[in-house]
């Protein structure tokens, strides 16, 4: 369970409370959900405004300036209430059920893979020992959504972008995946905070400058990420300008909304994984992780409640808006690249992906298994920078060892004594 | 009150999974549009992979997702770019109805037998919620995917090192090719039933 308030978790912090277990892991399970689903729901409202305005300034525009003062910065809102206002259409030649149902498979793709996106030290939903896995597992089933509404649309300019959709995302999966393998491959862990941890320090510690394979993998899995959540140049599934709207072509109102938060939250999803994979996750690269957590962890303990500790909070806090400022810059630069590139067709889409992409992934995945190897024979260590191999680096005992005073019951049993208890 | 609670909390999620599972998979066979029975086959695998979280098997579960629901959707191009004409309807004989149901009925045999030879007992002392342990899958401890990865190539190290009498234990090896030949058989299982339509059409 994560570390949201307390040291020990929030299960564990209620627990102590003299709540029982179940009650405390249900509160526990709401608290994470509600989080997320208001980061997913809040996230699209911003972006969307952004969109506007960067959209505006690349073309020498103002972009919305009215609504909400100075900067328009209600524009989306407005847009919302629009929305909801409109009549929820649905034609006469649609398979009604699946026409109706497919926005929520889109929508809940997208929202299921920001369980595993680990949003500080501790700070995730569910901190599973294949995150990686499972966060590509889960982003694979948001075209089947759009498919399926492609299809049931009843039209043909929707199961044009729809067909063209599944061509695009199941090819552009596969140098996803193998891109997202080079940085799994030099740490050795599928598990999502534990590739932040290993991060810490200086940003010559970022999984980006770890070897040159890695340094170019960020920018092919970049590419194969704005693809795969069909942003331009790569959005042959809407494309305007020959199919009216491509797979949403038939959805209006609140149910075409949907179609929007999925892509807008799958744009920071694609941006958290690359956060945490290449650019050091929520640490800021300038090394003050370490002393911070020297300086706070001790700070504030059992302040306001017994089991919190406010100066873990603060450095906690701190690496969550790091996080949430790296991704953002990246979905920023997602919406730069399609302001400024005009949009492929469809076959260059598929020669871009299956003839260059593929390929350099290969090479890059070969190249970074046989990188230690070779810089061994003629350096003596593994890697270029640092002396330790990645392995040992030091990880901070993050509050591991300040929320063993704190809650003792909980923490301060090692991982051998509590195997033994559940063998026993 | 509390009773109540932890029984909603144990059996509350099972029950969503296997109902979404058994009625999806109903629900396919009933149905006679492809997309549709596509779409039921999505809801139908996705809730054993829901079973599979719940049991905590996050990595059979991601790969059910993976795998199976990813091989429903190339079926499901398939059966949509290979059949394009008409209405996209798969229409049985009665006299296949026979065969099938004996067919099945027998599966579902095998399959309940399996269930009561299992002593369930034995594994109710597992405690699924210790077995999280943070911090203990760290590349420090050695524990990191590589086992997994090993098992996957057919070897045990962790089983096989320090072994007395010197045997080997199987790894996954066979499971992990007949998984990958699954996606195979589901594309020309595809393939060769839009093309047989499409010689009657």
């Amino acid at each position: 369970m994560n570390v949201l308030f307390a040291s020990g978790g929030i299960a564990e912090f209620l627990t102590e409370k003299k709540l029982s277990a179940e009650l405390a892991f249900a509160i526990a399970a709401l608290i994470h959900a509600v989080l997320i689903i208001h980061f997913f729901a809040v996230a699209p409202l911003f972006y969307i405004w952004l969109e506007r305005k960067v959209a505006g300034r690349i073309q020498d525009r103002l972009g919305p300036t009215r609504v909400g003062g100075k900067f328009g910065w209600l524009q989306t809102l407005a847009d919302g209430i629009k929305l909801i206002q409109k009549e929820d259409l649905c034609p006469q030649a649609a398979d009604k059920m699946l026409f109706r149902l497919s926005p929520y498979l889109v929508f809940v793709a997208s929202f299921a893979a920001f369980i595993v996106l680990p949003w500080s030290d501790g700070w995730i939903a569910q901190d599973l020992d294949v995150g990686v896995f499972f966060m590509f597992a889960v982003m694979s089933l948001e075209v089947i959504g759009v498919i399926l509404a492609g299809y049931s649309s009843g039209s043909k300019w929707a199961l044009f972008g729809g067909m063209r959709e599944a061509a695009q995302v199941v090819s552009y999966e596969i140098p996803m995946a193998v891109c997202a393998l080079v940085p799994v491959t030099v740490l050795g862990t599928l598990n999502m905070s534990e590739i932040g941890r290993a991060q810490i320090g200086l940003f010559s510690n970022w999984m980006v400058f770890h070897d040159p394979f890695c340094f170019f993998a960020f920018f092919i899995y970049f590419t194969v990420a704005t693809a795969s959540v069909k942003r331009a140049p790569f959005d042959l599934a809407e494309a305007e300008s020959e199919l009216v709207a491509g797979f949403h072509t038939e959805y209006s109102g609140i149910r075409w909304s949907y179609f929007f938060m999925a892509e807008y939250g799958s744009m920071f999803a694609v941006s958290g994984i690359a956060t945490v994979l290449f650019l050091g996750g929520w640490n800021t690269g300038l090394g003050i992780e370490e002393w911070a957590h020297g300086k706070l962890d001790g700070w504030g303990v059992n302040f306001p409640v017994q089991g919190f500790v406010v100066g873990d909070y603060i450095v906690r806090l701190f690496g969550c808006v790091v996080f949430i400022t790296k991704g953002c810059l990246l979905v920023f630069v997602q919406m730069w690249v399609r302001w400024t590139l005009p949009r492929l067709r469809i076959d260059q889409v598929m020669m871009a992906c299956l003839k260059y992409l593929l390929p350099i992934s290969c090479f890059l995945f070969l190249g970074v298994t046989i990188w230690p190897l070779a810089v061994y024979q003629f350096t003596g260590k593994t890697g270029l920078v640092g002396n330790e191999p990645l392995g040992k680096r030091t990880v901070p005992p993050v509050l591991r060892g300040s929320a063993a005073e704190v809650a003792p019951a909980a923490q301060s049993k090692s991982p051998a004594q509590l195997k033994s208890e559940v063998r026993s | 009150m509390k009773e109540l609670f932890s029984w909603l909390l144990e059996y509350g999620p099972f029950s969503v999974f296997a109902l979404a599972a058994v009625g999806g998979a109903v629900a396919v066979v009933l149905t006679q549009n492809v997309v549709r029975m596509a779409f039921w086959l999505i809801i139908s695998l996705g809730a054993v992979a829901g079973l599979f979280f719940s049991l905590n098997a996050d990595f059979v579960g991601s790969a059910q997702l993976l795998i199976y629901v990813g091989g429903t959707l190339v079926l499901l191009i398939f059966g949509v770019m290979l059949t394009a004409s008409g209405p996209f309807a798969v229409k049985s004989n009665s006299g296949q109805l026979v065969p099938a149901a004996i067919a099945g009925a027998l599966l579902l045999a095998v399959i309940v037998y399996t269930a009561y030879q299992v002593s369930w007992e034995d594994q109710s002392s597992f405690d699924p919620r210790g077995a999280v342990i943070h911090g203990h899958n760290s590349p420090q401890d050695g524990n990191t995917t590589r086992p997994l990865g090993q098992s996957f190539l057919g070897a045990r190290p962790d089983k096989d090192l320090g072994r007395k009498d010197g045997g080997l234990t199987p790894g996954y090896l066979l499971p992990f090719e007949i998984i990958s030949v699954h996606l195979l058989v589901v594309l020309v299982g595809a393939a060769y039933l839009a093309r047989t339509k499409k010689r009657k059409a």
